[in-house]
């Protein structure tokens, strides 16, 4: 039990995707405009990142090692095509906001880099919490970003005003104030992570 | 179990067999959630409709036209009380956006005059282009588009000159504003043409 525990912890502070390997930087960046759309990225990454974990761990004896990146690519895949049938169906809203994202995480390397690295080598529940973990850690990095963009530019937080927009940053609502404020909370995790 | 070797029949039944699960997978979600997607698309359709579109007693939906014009097709959805074309609402579009494609419903009096917009999808630039929802019906100021009518105002950006421009443009957002108009210009065609074939009333071209 204490094994899979350390194994969830790993993902989110130790081995950070966002803040440690600094992994799917792509999706980081592009969706973090908002706390909320971070928050909702992270969450969909993480159930992907959980099944194709899950399956992968399972057919991992019948994969052959040659064929092994088409066969995690098209199991991942399924998984986000599915995520994103649904959130069309039934989540409106969040399709609106995240619509041309969510067939963007196919290709973070997140998932793959789970799947190779992880996943391929180890049992289905190690696994899984292994993709609890990473998922966990990305939707916390996500939405610490999405926060500190959306309080820096537009004066509010998870949509509620803190103070009035026009003293905003704009800049940080754009792609340049997302590498600004990415360094920065990178290098403060780092600090922090440091003194634990 | 040990794992399998990778000769070529290893390979090409074991990617076989992933896909075939995949495809087998997606085709079960997807007719699971074609019905709603549907329903849903319907849904904000009907709301963009009725919300722009003056007062009506029919189903603008089910009565919906296409109109060709310059080999770009737009949904003429009208609105007809007491069996007269009061006005209409046009789901249009521009493809100069800064981040690409504008899909706006316009709704229409039967004179023409705009009254009210709704943007659909667009992919403008955060903070900036992406104002168009609202900048462009502030009642107070002269950039509003409301309330007024393609055949007695320039819906062009003030900064075109050649134009008679009578808008003003987002700050910093001038290729979007552009954009936004011309859909606005293409639904006002699209409902002149509408209005002429369906015995509505014979309005003016676009200035």
């Amino acid at each position: 039990m204490k094994k899979y525990w350390k194994i969830i912890y790993n993902g989110i502070i130790p081995s950070n995707p966002v803040f440690v390997l600094l992994l799917g930087m792509c999706a980081t960046l592009g969706t973090t405009s908002s706390a909320i759309n971070g928050l909702m990225m992270g969450v969909a990454t993480a159930a992907v990142l959980i099944c194709s974990n899950a399956v992968i761990s399972m057919l991992k004896n019948v994969i052959p090692d040659k064929v092994r990146i088409p066969a995690f690519i098209v199991i991942i895949a399924t998984f986000v095509t599915a995520l994103q049938l649904l959130i069309n169906a039934y989540m409106p809203a969040l399709n609106a906001s995240l619509g041309i994202f969510i067939p963007l995480i196919v290709v973070n390397c997140i998932l793959l880099g789970r799947a190779e690295a992880f996943a391929s080598k180890n049992g289905v529940l190690a696994s899984l919490c292994d993709g609890l973990g990473t998922g966990i850690g990305f939707t916390f990095a996500l939405t610490l970003l999405g926060a500190t963009r959306e309080l820096l530019g537009t004066g509010s937080l998870f949509g509620f005003s803190i103070y009035p927009e026009d003293y905003g940053m704009l800049v940080f609502v754009l792609a340049p104030g997302a590498f600004i404020a990415l360094g920065y909370l990178i290098a403060l995790v780092n600090k922090l992570r440091k003194n634990i | 179990m040990k794992k399998l070797t990778s000769t070529l029949p290893n390979m090409v039944l074991s990617l076989g067999i992933i896909t075939a699960f995949a495809g087998a997978l997606l085709g079960a979600v997807y007719a699971l959630t074609e019905e709603p997607i549907a329903r849903q698309a319907k849904a904000d359709r009907i709301a963009a409709i009725s919300e722009v579109a003056p007062p009506f007693s029919n189903n603008p939906d089910a009565d919906a036209a296409t109109v060709t014009l310059d080999g770009a097709d737009y949904t003429v959805y009208p609105a007809i009380k007491d069996g007269r074309l009061v006005g209409a609402a046009v789901m249009t579009s521009s493809m100069n956006g800064f981040g690409g494609e504008i899909d706006v419903m316009a709704g229409f009096d039967a004179d023409g005059t705009l009254r009210d917009y709704r943007v659909i999808k667009h992919a403008e630039t955060p903070g900036l282009g992406s104002k168009m929802e609202l900048w462009f019906r502030d009642p107070a100021a002269a950039r509003s588009v409301v309330g007024k009518n393609p055949s007695k105002t320039h819906f062009y950006v003030t900064k075109d000159k050649e134009q008679h421009g009578e808008i003003d443009a987002i700050t910093a957002a001038t290729i979007s504003s552009r954009a936004f108009l011309e859909s606005l210009r293409h639904a006002y065609d699209a409902y002149r043409e509408y209005s002429l074939q369906n015995d509505g009333e014979n309005l003016p071209k676009a200035i």
